[in-house]
C-alpha cells in the first residue's frame, strides 16, 4: 500500500478508467494541456490526446451540457469544475438535465456524468473564491452526492462514480490536495453510499465529512487526552443520500451527536443529520444535538476575520465540552 | 422528394394538425393537464428537416414544443397522447408529461422545459457520435427566443472548436410566449447572429415544406459529412397562443391573418391539387380517415390505459441496484 497525495489518487483513478474504457473522457478548464489547477488530470493530455482530455472554453453551463448530453449516448464524461463557486453557473444542466432525465424520461436514458469540483475556504481568496456548496447539490433529487475525506476515498469514489449509471457530483477541498494518505495497489471500488467509522468511541458522535473529518479526528484526540470523553468519529462521505442507518447506530450507542461542517448552518448539512437523528432514534438521545458551522456570512480576505468564520477543531472541543457541562 | 413522399407528407402534416388540435380539446375536457404547448402552423419546420435527415436515425432534441417532433422520429402517437393522459403507457410512462416526450429507441431524446437547456445537450451527443464513429447526426431543434440564452453561444462556440456533427434548427415563430422578437432581441434574422462563430448559416421559409427541405438538404449533408456544425433558420408561425394559458392578445389580427394564408398543409394541399396529383376529395377523405385513426386509435388508448402506480413513486430516480453504489463489481 502507497501513500500517494490526495491529487495523485484522483489522477489515477481517472488513468485506470481512461485505459479500460475508450469512451471514459474528462472536460475542464486547463485540465489538458496546463495539467489541471490541482494537477488532478496531470499527464493525461499527453497519454489519451485532445478528443479525451478536453480543454473546455469558459462556459460552464455549456461545457457541463454538453458532457451530459455526450453521457446520453454512453460516453462517461468526468467534468471538472475549477472552483466550485463556478458550479454555481453549471446548476441550470446539473440539475435540470442530469438529475432529472431518467425519472422524466420513464428511466429510458441517465446522464452517467461526474462532476467534480473543490469548494471550501482555501487562504484568504475572498467571497467569490471560498463557497462552500454542497448543502445546495444534496438537496437535489436524482443527483448522488460524495465528498471524500482523504485519498483513499478520493481513489475509490472518483473510480465507483465513473463506473455508476447515475449522475454524481463530487465535492472536493482546495486545501486537501496535497494532503497524504494510503491508497491500496490494487483496484478497488468505494460504495458511493454508506459512512464510515473514523474513530470508535462511546461517549458522544462527531459527523464530519471532507475536512471536517480530519477537525473531528482532532478534537477527538484532545477530548480523550485531556477530558476523558471518548469521542466516535463518523464520515459522512456520502452526503446524498444521507446514511440514515449509519447515523441511527452511531448516536444509538453513545447518545450524543456534534455535525461538524466548514458551511455556512442555514440549511445544511448539520440540520440535514438533525433532522435523521430526530426521526430515527430522539428517545436515544441524552443530549440535544449541537451543530459546529460556519458564521452566516460571505468569506471575508482579511486573514483573521477569515479564520473566525469558519470552524476548527477547538470549536468542536467547547461544544462537545459544553454539552457534557463542563 | 417525390409525389408519392409529397402526398405522404401532406398526410403526415394533417395528422400532426389534427392530433395537436385534439390535445387542446382534451385539454378543455381536463384529459390533459399542466403546460400544453402545440405546435399548428409550423408543421413544415419538423417535417420538412427530418425529411432531409433520417428519422429514428438521427438523435433529436427539442423544446417543450415536442409531440409532432417524437412522431415524426417514429414514436407511436399513441404513447404521445397517453402521455399527455399521464398514462403508464405513455412514453415516459406518465412521469414526464407535454413538455417532456422521450422516446430512446426512436433516437428522439426529449424534450426539454428549460429555455436553451438543449443547446449543449445536443452538442454533447454530437461529441458522442463522433467518439464512436457512427454516421448519425444530433438535430436540435429550438425557438428563436432560446438564442439569447448563454447556452446558445456556448455550445455554437464548443461545436465550432470540437468541429461536431450537429444541426442547430431555428424554428423562428417571431415571438418568445408574448413578446415580439424585435422587442427583446437585437437582430430578427437569427442566421446572422452565428457568424461570430464561423459556422454556416441560411434562413429559409418555414412555411414551404419543399423550402424548407431544400435547405435542410444542404445542412444535413454538411454535417453529415464532418464538415461540423449547421445553423438553419426557418420563417415560421404559431396559429394558436403560446401555451394553453395563453390569451394571444399580444399579436395584431393583420399579422395573423398574414400567416393563416400561408398555412404548411394549404400550400401543399394546394400544390398537390394544382399538379393533379390529388383532389379535393381525396383530401377531405385523408383528413377524415385522420380525424377518425386520432379518436379510435390514439384517444381510446390513452383513455383506456391505466394510471402509474402511486406507490412507484421513485421508480427511475436511480439505476437500479448498480453495484458500484456498494462498492461491489458488476
Ligand atoms: C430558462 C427558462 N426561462 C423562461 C421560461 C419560460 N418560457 C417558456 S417558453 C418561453 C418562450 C420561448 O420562446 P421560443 O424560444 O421562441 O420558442 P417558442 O415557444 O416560440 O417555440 C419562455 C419565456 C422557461 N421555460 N425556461
Ligand atoms: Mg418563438
Amino acid at each position: 500500500m502507497a501513500e500517494i497525495m490526495f491529487w495523485e489518487a484522483i489522477r489515477r483513478a481517472h488513468d485506470e478508467e481512461m485505459t479500460r474504457d475508450p469512451l471514459v473522457i474528462c472536460m475542464g478548464e486547463d485540465i489538458g494541456v496546463a495539467g489541471g489547477t490541482y494537477k488532478a488530470t496531470q499527464g493525461l493530455y499527453d497519454k489519451y490526446g485532445a478528443e479525451r482530455v478536453i480543454d473546455t472554453p469558459i462556459s460552464e453551463n455549456g461545457y457541463t451540457g454538453l458532457g451530459i448530453g455526450a453521457a446520453f449516448l454512453g460516453v462517461r464524461p468526468v467534468i471538472e469544475i475549477m472552483s466550485v463557486n463556478f458550479a454555481w453557473l453549471a446548476m441550470d444542466q446539473i440539475f435540470n438535465s442530469a438529475a432529472k432525465v431518467r425519472y422524466m424520461s420513464g428511466g429510458q436514458l441517465t446522464a452517467p456524468v461526474v462532476v467534480r469540483s473543490p469548494g471550501g475556504t482555501a487562504h484568504q481568496l475572498g467571497a467569490q473564491h471560498s463557497a462552500r456548496m454542497e448543502k445546495v447539490f444534496m438537496g437535489v433529487a436524482g443527483l448522488r452526492v460524495v465528498t471524500p475525506s482523504n485519498p483513499r476515498q478520493a481513489y475509490g469514489l472518483l473510480k465507483s462514480a465513473i463506473r455508476c449509471d447515475d449522475p454524481v457530483f463530487i465535492n472536493e477541498h482546495e486545501l486537501m490536495y496535497n494532503m497524504k494518505g494510503e491508497v491500496p495497489d490494487e483496484e478497488f471500488f468505494h460504495p458511493l453510499e454508506g459512512s464510515e467509522v473514523s474513530r470508535e468511541g462511546r461517549d458522544v458522535t462527531l459527523f464530519g465529512y471532507n475536512i471536517s473529518v480530519h477537525w473531528a479526528l482532532q478534537a477527538a484526540e484532545v477530548l480523550a487526552k485531556q477530558h476523558g470523553i471518548d469521542a466516535e468519529v463518523i464520515d459522512l462521505y456520502c452526503l446524498a443520500p444521507l446514511d440514515r442507518e449509519g447515523i441511527r447506530k452511531s448516536v444509538s450507542k453513545t447518545h450524543r451527536a456534534v455535525i461538524i461542517e466548514e458551511a455556512e448552518a442555514p440549511v445544511g448539512v448539520g440540520s440535514e443529520v438533525m433532522a435523521i437523528i430526530n426521526e430515527e432514534c430522539f428517545f436515544e438521545l441524552d443530549a440535544p444535538p449541537v451543530r459546529v458551522s460556519a458564521e452566516n456570512v460571505p468569506i471575508p480576505y482579511n486573514h483573521g476575520m477569515e479564520k473566525a468564520a469558519i470552524p476548527n477543531p477547538q470549536d468542536v472541543v467547547k461544544a462537545v465540552l459544553k454539552m457534557f457541562g463542563k | 422528394m417525390d409525389t408519392a413522399d409529397k402526398k405522404r407528407l401532406l398526410r403526415e402534416m394533417l395528422f400532426a394538425r389534427r392530433f395537436e388540435e385534439r390535445c387542446y380539446e382534451a385539454y378543455v375536457e381536463r384529459k390533459i393537464g399542466g403546460f400544453l404547448h402545440l405546435y399548428p402552423g409550423q408543421e413544415a419546420c419538423c417535417f420538412g428537416v427530418m425529411e432531409a435527415a433520417r428519422p429514428g436515425h438521427d438523435y433529436v432534441i427539442t423544446g417543450y414544443r415536442d409531440h409532432v417532433h417524437a412522431i415524426k422520429c417514429g414514436t407511436d402517437p399513441k404513447a404521445v397522447m397517453a402521455e399527455l393522459f399521464g398514462k403508464e403507457t405513455g412514453c415516459s410512462k406518465g412521469r414526464g408529461g407535454s413538455m417532456h416526450i422521450f422516446d430512446v429507441e426512436h433516437h428522439f431524446m426529449g424534450g426539454y422545459a428549460l429555455v436553451g437547456g438543449p443547446f449543449p445537450l445536443a452538442a454533447g451527443m454530437a461529441k458522442a457520435i463522433k467518439m464512436k464513429g457512427g454516421d448519425e447526426i444530433s438535430i436540435c431543434f429550438l425557438g428563436d427566443a432560446a438564442n439569447n440564452q448563454g447556452t446558445f453561444h456556448e455550445s455554437l462556440n464548443m461545436a465550432k472548436v470540437w468541429n461536431l456533427p450537429v444541426l442547430y434548427v431555428c424554428e423562428n415563430n417571431l415571438y418568445g410566449i408574448g413578446t415580439r422578437i424585435d422587442r427583446s432581441t437585437a437582430v430578427i434574422d437569427q442566421y446572422k447572429r452565428v457568424a461570430g462563430y464561423d459556422i454556416p448559416a441560411a434562413q429559409a421559409d418555414g412555411q414551404d415544406i419543399e423550402k424548407v427541405y431544400d435547405a435542410a438538404k444542404i445542412a444535413v449533408d454538411h454535417v453529415r459529412s464532418g464538415k461540423g456544425p449547421y445553423f438553419l433558420e426557418l420563417m415560421t408561425y404559431r396559429y394558436r397562443g403560446h401555451s394553453m394559458s395563453d390569451s394571444n392578445a399580444y399579436r395584431a389580427k393583420d399579422e395573423e391573418r398574414m400567416w393563416s394564408g400561408r398555412d404548411p398543409i394549404i400550400l401543399l394541399r394546394d400544390k398537390l391539387i394544382e399538379a393533379g396529383v390529388i383532389t379535393k376529395d381525396d383530401y377531405k377523405a385523408m383528413d377524415t380517415e385522420v380525424l377518425e385513426q386520432i379518436e379510435n386509435d390514439v384517444i381510446a388508448f390513452a383513455e383506456d390505459s391505466p394510471e402509474p402506480k402511486v406507490s412507484e413513486l421513485d421508480k427511475y430516480m436511480f439505476a437500479d441496484n448498480d453495484p458500484y453504489v456498494r462498492g461491489g463489481q458488476r
